[in-house]
């Protein structure tokens, strides 16, 4: 033991525990179930166990509402990442992970290293990546009122964030299928990343992270330790202060040529048969691998601190076992298997070591310098944190948000400059200065890019592909915690219905304050009853997540915001639909009822500056009948283009429908206040183009299965080849009942969207 | 016709050009660890794009350095032919198979969007087979954050005098490059290195199939 460490009645009697991330109660706890005080190593080993981060003990008992089985379901929540059949042998893997905190303090390597470890729980599931995804919030990239130094602060973890993530993917070559951005002031203080994860393996390629026959070898594999990262799971189980930038050492360094060597030396070591269990080195390290795997397999595990690879000199059994150092995993071998293992990972210049070996005793015990440093049976460890059931309290000022229904303005005069207006903010922008930093190309299998509903990438040697998107709208969920988790579900759902999809599963992303607060752990409990409703109803298995608390800076919290990672499964490549419009003359249907719901509207925080009322309603027969419809007209290929109506309503539906070869003209007859019609963000809602020989048949199917479809305009062609509209410039017309409320020339409209935040990141503050 | 595609350690689009190259009937594609000493036997010698050593130093700096290295400068001068794409247009710039070197694009930015390219020169055993097309114009996607060419005017003069330019981005150039410049082949014309990536644009739902012309051209 280092000599200057305290000393296990020191962690006592001066608290040193609460460092660490145990409170009073939990460190009693402790005590108790050791029979004796721990000492430094052994307490840190807690601290990041019976985080929020590894543990969920204060979201445990609202995830267990869950539906997390289904019949593909192959591995639910538990290990690296859930894994679901896609048929043809094959499976998909995939999962969500945050990376906030280590993001607000160093945006580049805080999201670079939240796609690393999101990748290594893909491939220590035994999968090829083949995509990842991301869902980012930040503050508003400008604001007249704001503070200037805010203001750039926003734009330098936005713009790193970015090139973190390009930086680490790009290099590691998994593509970059899709994602959204959204921006307002609740995140300016606690940016969110959360990144999705994608893989696919054959069935018998399938790996799990029990540790299990005495005397198997541990090996460690990857980069050394180092001293970065210390604490990383404890520090993003906290709320932001002022004082967190001093905790910079908690954030960890990616390397993604290790990750790259990583990837394709660990997929050869599986084919090879030659290990029994892998496990990445995340959240908590070396502690969490090894307690984790000894506890699975139901056996114990001693390493000998000595033999990790230090990067550092004379790093403490604390540092190396609390260590978050990127690109690491940890394997067991089958017996004597190990020098194959090394064979290989030598040929790709991945370090590999072996560093203690499996036992019968279920305890982690750990020697360092001939010593032993800690012994904790793991039952203490993992299986014994507590869990709270925090009290829950609607508060008083929801109620009364909720109540401002009334829309207090008049219809503007002129709703094509409110158009262009709301087509400008960034959220609503396009994002194509986000994406195009993203390589989504590499590994060639990408048939849908981002941009459209959801990101496509084909499932090579068989006809299928899989549609992927990541969304989630918090103002709705603010707004009405529960009303906002049903739609997350449905609504990332619909989107890769949208793309000819069946949705297989989903992974969830909680992104919420403090859940000590009453009033926030109201919002998490109604949040996860709606999203869980609709699971249920909808059929989709939860098949893995992440949950991030104490999103809160200087006391104040975020929205809620759950996020859910959806991947569906296109049974023949034909049936791939995007939600471009392809030919003039196409007939444009619109399926569902538009109704008077602005609140939580990009429209109403444009005109207000804030948002009140009722977040839209939704109804799950109706969203149902919506989805299976659909898909089936989809399936019957007679489907042109489908997108799902999200936030601007119809409006931004049709200008992000447009290219710049086609445009619209639409006529819509509707019994609405005109804003109302075109910026409503009324839910089960589709936009369609189908040739006008098929219309009817779809009209037909729609008033079968009771879905409200409206033939509101066409799709007219533009550009130099030749144009039926505005000539080269092409047109935008939208008539209410006749009378024109948007006539507007399409392509500088839609270079006002395109280019919107790369102008608003240059404007100087 | 027998094609070698280089692996080096942080290649990732070593697996695409693979895919293509096999693709195209008539040519055999096989890897080649970057610590073979040999290329004898190969019609044609493909230099993948990725990360190559994760760009240290200087992309393609390293690889540049490897020990396969020796075996692709004897090929190249025997007149094999050598396609280096992105990364691997990096590599034979570093290696000095090709003049000119690679900055980082003018916008400071990693880029990947589609971009049109134009075939400056039809007459090279890349690019025969885009002859006739409706004004040589080609779509293929880049995907790079140092695809910026330079090199010294006189330089330029030769590789114009010569016909080495090949590939020119039309419309807006996306790096900043010389003279558009997207993608050169040497004196000889027989070592091609281009920023964007004919592997990526082999059938329609990739979006382009232009990239297929590229390889059989080489094949013919």
């Amino acid at each position: 033991m280092h000599t200057d460490e305290p000393t296990p009645d020191q962690i006592h009697c001066k608290k040193v525990y609460k460092q660490m991330g145990l409170n009073d109660d939990e460190y009693s706890l402790v005590v108790e179930l050791l029979g004796r005080r721990p000492n430094l190593t052994e307490t840190g080993i807690f601290g990041v166990m019976w985080s929020e981060h590894c543990s969920y003990k204060n979201s445990k008992l609202l995830l267990s509402r869950f539906p997390v089985d289904g019949p593909k379901v192959l591995q639910g929540p538990g290990e690296g990442a859930g894994v679901v059949d896609i048929g043809d042998g094959y499976a998909v893997v995939f999962k969500v992970e945050s990376h906030n905190h280590p993001s607000a303090i160093e945006p580049y390597q805080g999201a670079a290293t939240g796609v690393g470890g999101i990748l290594r729980d893909i491939f220590s599931m035994g999968a090829r990546p083949v995509a990842v995804l991301n869902s980012l919030r930040f503050g508003p990239l400008s604001d007249s009122e704001a503070d200037k130094k805010i203001i750039s602060r926003t734009r330098y973890l936005f713009g790193n964030v970015v090139a973190g993530i390009a930086g680490y993917g790009n290099c590691i070559g998994v593509p970059t299928v899709g994602g959204e951005v959204c921006f307002d002031e609740c995140y300016t203080g606690n940016p969110l990343v959360n990144v999705m994860g994608v893989g696919i393996l054959r069935h018998d390629q399938l790996q799990h992270g029990r540790a299990e026959g005495i005397g198997n070898s541990v090996i460690y594999v990857g980069l050394a330790t180092g001293r970065d990262g210390i604490h990383g799971a404890t520090f993003a189980s906290e709320e932001l202060n002022e004082e967190s930038d001093a905790k910079r050492t908690a954030v960890q360094v990616g390397d993604p040529f290790m990750g790259k060597l990583l990837i394709e030396a660990c997929l050869e070591v599986y084919e090879s048969g030659a290990i029994y269990s892998v496990q990445d080195m995340g959240a908590a390290g070396l502690t969490c691998s090894s307690t984790e795997m000894a506890d699975k397999g139901g056996v114990g595990m001693e390493l000998n601190l000595n033999l990790v690879p230090q990067r550092a000199e004379n790093m403490s059994a604390y540092e190396i076992m609390l260590s978050e150092s990127q690109e690491r995993m940890l394997f067991v071998t089958n017996p004597g298997r190990e020098e194959e293992v090394f064979a290989i990972f030598k040929k790709w210049n991945v370090p590999a070591v072996a560093v203690g070996h499996v036992i019968e005793e279920q305890v982690l015990r750990l020697k360092h310098h001939g010593e032993k440093v800690a012994e904790l049976p793991l039952n203490t460890v993992c299986g014994a944190s507590p869990v709270y059931q925090r009290e829950s309290k609607m508060p008083q000022e929801v109620v009364e948000r909720q109540q401002q229904t009334a829309i207090t303005w008049s219809v503007p005069e002129n709703l094509q400059i409110v158009f262009q207006q709301l087509i400008q903010t960034p959220e609503l922008a396009s994002k194509s200065w986000v994406y195009q930093q993203y390589d989504c190309m590499v590994r060639t299998s990408t048939s849908v890019r981002p941009g459209s509903d959801a990101g496509v990438v084909r499932v090579e040697g068989t006809d299928k592909a899989l549609a992927m998107s990541i969304d989630g709208n918090s103002r709705y969920v603010f707004l009405d915690p529960k009303t906002g988790g049903k739609i997350a579900v449905a609504e990332a759902a619909r989107n890769v219905v949208c793309s000819g999809a069946r949705p297989l599963a989903i992974t969830d992303g909680l992104n919420f304050g403090n859940p000590e607060k009453p009033e926030i752990f109201w919002q998490l409990e109604q949040a996860v009853s709606g999203m869980a409703e609709t699971c249920n109803f909808l059929k989709l298995p939860v098949t893995g997540g992440n949950v991030s608390l104490y999103n809160e800076t200087e006391g104040e919290a975020i929205y809620p915001t759950p996020v859910v990672g959806v991947v569906g499964l296109i049974e023949n490549n034909d049936h791939t639909t995007t939600q471009f419009f392809q030919n003039s003359g196409d007939v444009l249907l619109l399926l569902g009822d538009t109704k008077n719901e602005l609140g939580g509207s990009s429209y109403q925080q444009m005109q207000l500056g804030k948002i009140t009322g009722m977040p839209p309603k939704l109804d799950l027969d109706k969203e149902q009948t919506l989805q299976q419809t659909l898909l089936e007209i989809i399936h019957s290929g007679i489907v042109i283009s489908a997108h799902d109506l999200s936030q601007g309503g119809l409006a931004v539906a049709l200008l992000t429908s447009c290219t710049e070869n086609y445009g619209i003209l639409v006529n819509w007859e509707i019994d609405l206040r005109p804003d109302i019609a075109l910026f409503s963000e009324s839910q089960s809602r589709i936009l369609l183009s189908i040739s006008p020989d098929n219309t009817e048949l779809v009209e037909v199917v729609m008033q079968k299965k009771g879905v409200p479809c409206a033939r509101i305009g066409k799709v007219v062609s533009s550009g130099t080849s030749g144009s039926n509209c505005g000539g080269s410039t092409g047109c935008f017309d939208i008539s209410l009942n006749g009378t024109p409320v948007i006539q507007a020339e399409l392509n500088p409209l839609r270079e006002l969207w395109k280019n919107a935040i790369g102008r608003e990141m240059e404007i100087s503050v | 016709m027998r094609c070698a595609v280089i692996v080096f350690p942080g290649s990732n689009c070593d697996y695409d050009l693979y895919k293509a190259a096999n693709y195209i009937e008539g040519i055999q594609a096989e890897y080649v660890w970057y610590t073979s000493k040999s290329l004898d036997g190969f019609d044609a010698i493909l230099v993948p794009g990725g990360f190559s050593y994760g760009d240290a130093l200087r992309a393609g700096a390293l690889a540049a350095r490897a020990p396969i290295l020796k075996a692709l400068q004897r090929a190249a001068d025997s007149g094999t032919r050598v396609l280096g794409i992105c990364n691997g247009f990096q590599i034979l710039t570093e290696c000095g198979l090709l003049p000119g070197a690679l900055h980082r694009n003018s916008g400071l930015r990693f880029i990947c969007r589609t971009v049109n390219l134009e075939v400056s020169n039809t007459a090279t055993p890349f690019t025969s087979g885009y002859v006739g097309r409706t004004s040589t114009h080609v779509r293929l996607e880049i995907a790079h954050g140092e695809g910026n060419y330079t090199c010294d005017s006189d330089t330029l003069h030769k590789l114009e005098d010569n016909g080495q330019i090949v590939f020119r981005y039309s419309g807006d150039n996306p790096n900043g490059s010389v003279a558009n410049i997207a993608g050169i082949t040497n004196e000889a014309g027989n070592v091609l290195g281009m920023m964007p990536h004919p592997e990526r644009a082999m059938a329609d739902w990739m979006g382009s199939s232009d990239g297929r012309i590229l390889f059989e051209s080489m094949r013919d």
